[in-house]
C-alpha cells in the first residue's frame, strides 16, 4: 500500500465517488483503505456494543417472551405489555413516582447546576476551585448520602428528630424515611444534594470558554447588565454544553433508584417511593420473570430516549 | 463614554456589566447554598469523630465535644476480624479500579482518536451510538448483560466489573470531543507525511497532547469503580470489594455506627482527593464537551 493510500483520512476535500464505481463498491474501497481505523476502534466498540447496546436489543427481544433463565424462552407476543398496563397496579404506582422524581429532579438539578456554575464563574480562580469542590463532593463521595439516614433517623437520637423534640415542634419521633408522607420529599432533597455532577462541571467549563471579546462587543452594542449578557451572549454560545448537560440530567433523573433503596429499604413503606427501577429489580432480580422485567426495561428505555428528544427540541429555542 | 459608565473595577480588574449589588447578592446566595451542601459532609466527619456516648446523646449534638479517633481504630480492628482476610477486599478493589481505569483510558482514547481525526465510512453512525447510550441509564440493560456474561462465562470473575468499564461511553465521548479541538490536524498530517503509521501517530503525537483528558477519564472511571459495591455479577466472598465489605461491617448493628461513619469518611476521601488533584484538567476537558444537535 502506498503512503498516499493510507492518508486520505484527513483530506479536507470530501472524496467523490468515481463514475465507474457503484456507491457500495466505493464504500468498500474506502473501508479497505482505512482498515487501520477499524482495527483501532475494535477493542472499544466490541466491549461497548456487547455490554451496552446489545443488552438493550436483547431486552427488547426478551420482552416478547416468557423466560425464567432456566427453561428456554417462549414466545408471548405482547402479553407482558398488556399485563403491565392493565393488570399491574404497582407498575402504575411506579410510573407515577418515576415521573414525579424525573419531573422535579431533572429540571431542578439542571437549573441548579447551571445557576451555581454561573455564580461560581464570578469568583476568582482559587475560590472558584474550592467552591466547585464543595458543591461537587457529594456526587463523588460514594455512600456519603447515607448520612441523611442517620440525620433523619426514625428514633429520638436522630439529629432532626432530636432538635424538633427539643424545640417542642413534635412530641414523638417522626419516622421520616419510613413515613409515606415524607419519603418522596426527602428523597428528592437527597437527589438534588447529589445532583451537581458532570453536568455541573460541564457548565463551569462552558462558561469559562466563552469568548471574552463577545462580552466587550456586547457592551458596546448596548448590553447593560449581567442578565442580558447571560441571555443574549452566554446561553446561545453555550448551546452545545446546555444540550450535553440536559442529556446527563435526564438520564440521571430517570435512573434514580439505588439511592432510594439504600435510604428507604426495598420495598419502601407502602411502596411510596417505588419507581420503575425498583419494579425492574423486583421482577428481574427476585422473581426471575425475565420476560416481564425486560418489558419494564424496554419501557424505561423508550421513556428516557423520548424525554431526551423532547428536551433537545426545547433547547433549540434558547437565545432566540 | 457610555461604555465606560458600565465598567467597574473589581480587584484592580475592569469588569463589564456587573453591579455591586448583584455581586454581593451572588456571594450571599453562594455562601448559603454552599453551607447547605457542606453541612451533611461536615456532619459525617463529626459523627466519625464522636465517642460512643456522644453518638447516643440526647438531645443529639451536631458538633463533637471530645473528638476521638477510636472509631477509626475500631474500623481497622473490625477489618481484622472478617472471614476473608481484609487485605483481600483491598486487593480486589485496587485491581478493579486500576485495571478498569487504565484499560478504559487506553482503548477509549484509541477509539476517540480514530473518531476525531480519521475519515472512514460509518464514522458518524458509530459516534451517534455512543451519544445515544448517554441518553439511557445502564440499569436498562443490566439483566440482559447478566445473561450475556453468563454465556461468555464472565459471571463471578473480576472481569465482569473490569471489562465493561473499559467500554464506558462518557469517557469516549469526552476524549473524542477534546481531541477534536485540541489536537491540530496539521501536526498529525506532517507526521503522516513523514511516514508514521496511524497507531504511532496516535500514541506518540496525539496522546501527549491530551493529558487533561487522561486525568478526566481516570477520575470518572476510578470513582465509579472505587465505589463498586455488591453487584449481581459477583457472588464469591473472595472477589467482593472494599465498599461491600465496609457496608457489611457497618450493618453489624447500632454500636458500629461510629465505625460506619469512619468508614464512609475513609472511602469518600479517595475519589475526592483524585478530583482535587485533577480538577483544573477536568474543567479544561469539559470545556469541549458540548453536544451538537
Amino acid at each position: 500500500m502506498s503512503a498516499k493510500a493510507k492518508t486520505p483520512s484527513n483530506d479536507v476535500k470530501k472524496p467523490v465517488a468515481r463514475k465507474d464505481m457503484s456507491k457500495l463498491a466505493w464504500t468498500w474501497k474506502e473501508m479497505k483503505n482505512n482498515w487501520v481505523a477499524y482495527v483501532m476502534l475494535a477493542p472499544y466498540y466490541i466491549i461497548f456494543l456487547l455490554f451496552t447496546i446489545v443488552p438493550v436489543l436483547v431486552s427488547l427481544a426478551l420482552s416478547f417472551t416468557r423466560f425464567n433463565m432456566l427453561e428456554p424462552a417462549q414466545w408471548a407476543g405482547i402479553e407482558n405489555y398488556t399485563r403491565l398496563f392493565l393488570a399491574d397496579d404497582l407498575f402504575i404506582t411506579a410510573c407515577k413516582n418515576t415521573l414525579i422524581f424525573a419531573a422535579i429532579i431533572g429540571p431542578v438539578s439542571y437549573l441548579l447546576s447551571f445557576c451555581v456554575a454561573w455564580f461560581i464563574n464570578e469568583l476568582g480562580p482559587k475560590l472558584r476551585a474550592l467552591v466547585t469542590l464543595i458543591f461537587y463532593a457529594p456526587n463523588i463521595g460514594g455512600s456519603v448520602y447515607l448520612i441523611w439516614k442517620t440525620a433523619f433517623s426514625s428514633d429520638a437520637y436522630g439529629y432532626v428528630n432530636g432538635v424538633l423534640l427539643e424545640l417542642g415542634v413534635i412530641d414523638k419521633p417522626v419516622l421520616w424515611f419510613g413515613d409515606a408522607d415524607y419519603i418522596m420529599t426527602l428523597c428528592i432533597v437527597v437527589a438534588l444534594w447529589l445532583s451537581l455532577g458532570t453536568a455541573f462541571l460541564n457548565f463551569i467549563a462552558g462558561l469559562q470558554v466563552v469568548d471574552r471579546s463577545l462580552y466587550e462587543a456586547g457592551a458596546v452594542d448596548g448590553i447593560s447588565n449581567r442578565w442580558q449578557e447571560l441571555w443574549y451572549i452566554t446561553l446561545p454560545y453555550m448551546k452545545p454544553q446546555l444540550l450535553f448537560g440536559a442529556v446527563l440530567a435526564i438520564t440521571g433523573a430517570f435512573g434514580f433508584g439505588a439511592v432510594v433503596t439504600d435510604l428507604c429499604g426495598f420495598p419502601s413503606v407502602d411502596y411510596a417511593a417505588w419507581t420503575i427501577m425498583h419494579h425492574l429489580d423486583d421482577y428481574g432480580g427476585a422473581r426471575f420473570e425475565i420476560g416481564y422485567a425486560s418489558a419494564i426495561a424496554t419501557i424505561l428505555f423508550v421513556v428516557m430516549i423520548g424525554a431526551n428528544g423532547l428536551v433537545k427540541k426545547l433547547l433549540s429555542k434558547v437565545g432566540t | 463614554m457610555a461604555r465606560l459608565q458600565k465598567m467597574r473595577v473589581r480587584k484592580h480588574k475592569v469588569v463589564l456589566n456587573r453591579s455591586r449589588g448583584g455581586d454581593t447578592g451572588i456571594f450571599v446566595i453562594l455562601a448559603i447554598m454552599g453551607a447547605i451542601m457542606f453541612l451533611p459532609m461536615l456532619y459525617t466527619i463529626m459523627q466519625s469523630l464522636k465517642p460512643l456516648d456522644e453518638l447516643w446523646y440526647f438531645p443529639p449534638k451536631f458538633y463533637v465535644i471530645n473528638p476521638t479517633i477510636k472509631n477509626f481504630t475500631d474500623l481497622f480492628r473490625l477489618m481484622g476480624q472478617s472471614w476473608v482476610p481484609f487485605s483481600r477486599y483491598i486487593y480486589n478493589t485496587v485491581v478493579i479500579s486500576v485495571g478498569g481505569t487504565f484499560g478504559h483510558l487506553l482503548i477509549a482514547s484509541m477509539a476517540a482518536y480514530v473518531l476525531a481525526k480519521m475519515k472512514f465510512p460509518g464514522k458518524e453512525w458509530l459516534f451517534q451510538t455512543v451519544v445515544l447510550s448517554l441518553m439511557f441509564h445502564a440499569t436498562v440493560g443490566a439483566l440482559a448483560k447478566f445473561i450475556i456474561m453468563s454465556y461468555i462465562g464472565m459471571i463471578d470473575t473480576m472481569s465482569a466489573i473490569i471489562i465493561p468499564a473499559w467500554g464506558s461511553s462518557l469517557g469516549l465521548y469526552l476524549m473524542k470531543q477534546f481531541m477534536e479541538s485540541s489536537v491540530s490536524d496539521a501536526v498529525l498530517e506532517s507526521a503522516r507525511i513523514d511516514g508514521a503509521k496511524e497507531f504511532r501517530t496516535f500514541w506518540v503525537i496525539a496522546m501527549p497532547m491530551v493529558k487533561p483528558a487522561w486525568l478526566t477519564l481516570i477520575m470518572y472511571s476510578f470513582k465509579d469503580l472505587w465505589n463498586t459495591g455488591s453487584t449481581i455479577y459477583i457472588y464469591s466472598e473472595q472477589l467482593k470489594t472494599l465498599n461491600y465489605a465496609i457496608n457489611q461491617i457497618v450493618s453489624g448493628g447500632i454500636t458500629r455506627s461510629g465505625a460506619g461513619a469512619a468508614a464512609t469518611v475513609v472511602m469518600m476521601m479517595v475519589p475526592i482527593l483524585v478530583f482535587v488533584i485533577s480538577q483544573s484538567n477536568i474543567i479544561e476537558t469539559m470545556g469541549t464537551s458540548g453536544m451538537k444537535d
